[in-house]
């Protein structure tokens, strides 16, 4: 394993990079952060719909999240292969097609987050806000999402690390991260493959274990606060 | 581009399409079967007071939540049989051994999931309902039988519904190991006929069919049996 470590980590971590595309395990993360960020535009218009009263919104919003929980994401990656070329009208790189893939998969779930956060708000907050004469769109802007994200945190940061894992699939459609690294590596180095494969597990294992570890913290420390204000 | 319906019918399409779909339903059915098998194992070695065997444990779910299923996958069919001794492995070359090493994997990554799931029902349950239990005269196993069981259940299967959905999306992985499932029958048929969208119009639709009715499955048991306690 550590001859392995030796040989490839420069692979593992950035791909080809700088003679090639950047790759690894970098290209993995920044594929899972722009995953997320750019999911989250979506998830709040998610949340807010389908607790709002509104009937159309809701009812698209929750076709929404049960159509994208229902399919795996490997589906997902072979539609946006097929549709993002034809609707642009150009070749999309494989990063791009996996990214968007990835977006509305994370939405729907990021989505569920969002709705959570929302509704375990206590009645009382909206109401209130209401009673003040704040509107629908003041009472949500300025009171409830506010404190709805901060005890969102730990869901976001999970469901973060559920990206990071989602993302190894991508290397079926040829995205250089680190899963596509060690594959190469596995097909360089014959009869090692347990080792590699073993290498890239713990990458993996390092970076998710301790954001989970993170998101336990925060848990906690939220969990504390809100205590200590009851 | 137009979209044929009687294309699905053809027969480079259906037998493939159908044969993909059982394959899945299948590997779904062991590796669930066996998940919740090795689950009731973990939980039970985890309550054992002998310290190493906890934290061997505590290892086991944090390897299998922490890193991606495909991986673990890899590392099953790829790794594992490398270093099994030598007639093992010329068995496994031998015979189509990818469904083997799904389930394998597939159950193990279950599992990990399954026995936290149980695991955070039975500790929900505070320990004087079974004092109090056990107070006005009800036998050990009954006490368990009508007191403790019945509302650690109503907690432990609503995330364990949800497990076995996303259980049975992650089938699709074992598509990277060659296993003919019905992600790798799509990819096969698009290959053969240059034609995608009625194949994964109709693959999808079958996913969405089978994962609405396990959220059903889920909705149904959480307003049939809705926790007592809230954890």
């Amino acid at each position: 394993m550590l001859e392995i470590i030796q040989n490839y980590w420069i692979l593992l971590l950035v791909g080809s990079w700088p003679n090639g595309p950047l790759g690894g395990f970098t290209a993995t993360l920044i594929l899972a952060f722009l995953g997320m960020a750019l999911s989250f535009p979506i998830a709040i218009m998610i949340g807010i719909a389908r607790t709002g009263v509104w009937k159309a919104p809701r009812l698209l919003a929750t076709v929404w999240v049960y159509a994208f929980r229902g399919v795996p994401l490997v589906m997902i990656i072979f539609w946006s292969y097929f549709v993002l070329p034809r609707l642009t009208g150009i070749a999309v790189p494989a990063f791009v097609t996996a990214l968007c893939a990835i977006v509305v998969y994370e939405s729907a779930f990021l989505g569920e987050i969002v709705r959570a956060g929302l509704q375990g708000l206590p009645a009382g907050q909206a109401e209130a806000a209401r009673s003040i004469g704040l509107s629908y769109g003041q009472t949500l802007w300025h009171v409830m999402l506010p404190q709805a994200l901060v005890n969102m945190v730990p869901s976001i940061v999970n469901q973060f690390v559920s990206t990071i894992k989602a993302t190894s699939i991508v290397y079926i459609i040829g995205v250089q991260e680190v899963t596509f690294a060690a594959q190469q590596v596995s097909s360089t180095e014959v009869g090692k493959a347990f080792q590699t494969f073993m290498v890239l597990a713990c990458f993996y294992f390092a970076v998710c274990y301790l954001i989970s570890l993170i998101a336990q913290y925060l848990e906690r420390r939220i969990h504390r606060k809100q205590k200590g204000a009851a | 581009m137009s979209f044929d319906w009687t294309f699905l019918a053809s027969p480079s399409v259906a037998p493939r399409l159908l044969s993909g779909l059982f394959t899945t339903l299948e590997l779904f059915a062991v590796s669930w079967a066996g998940g919740l098998l090795v689950a009731f194992v973990v939980v039970g070695l985890r309550a054992v007071p002998f310290p190493p065997l906890g934290w061997a444990m505590r290892f086991f779910v944090e390897y299998h939540r922490n890193v991606p299923t495909v991986v673990q996958i890899m590392v099953w069919y790829f790794g594992v049989p490398e270093i099994l001794p030598d007639p093992i492995r010329q068995w496994i070359n031998q015979n189509q051994s990818e469904l083997i090493f799904a389930a394998i994997a597939l159950s193990l990554n279950a599992s990990a999931y399954f026995s936290e799931d149980i695991r955070s029902g039975l500790r929900a349950i505070p320990k004087t309902q079974l004092e109090a239990a056990r107070a006005i005269g009800l036998s050990a196993l009954s006490a368990m039988r009508y007191v403790t069981v019945p509302q650690a259940v109503r907690i432990a299967v609503p995330p364990l519904i949800n497990r076995s959905l996303i259980l049975f999306k992650d089938t699709s992985l074992a598509m990277v190991i060659g296993v003919a499932e019905l992600t790798y029958q799509v990819k096969a048929i698009e290959n053969l006929t240059f034609r995608s969208l009625e194949v994964f119009a109709a693959a999808t639709v079958t996913y969405l069919a089978v994962s609405l009715m396990i959220m059903g499955l889920g909705a149904w048991f959480g307003r049939q049996f809705p926790p007592t306690f809230k954890a």
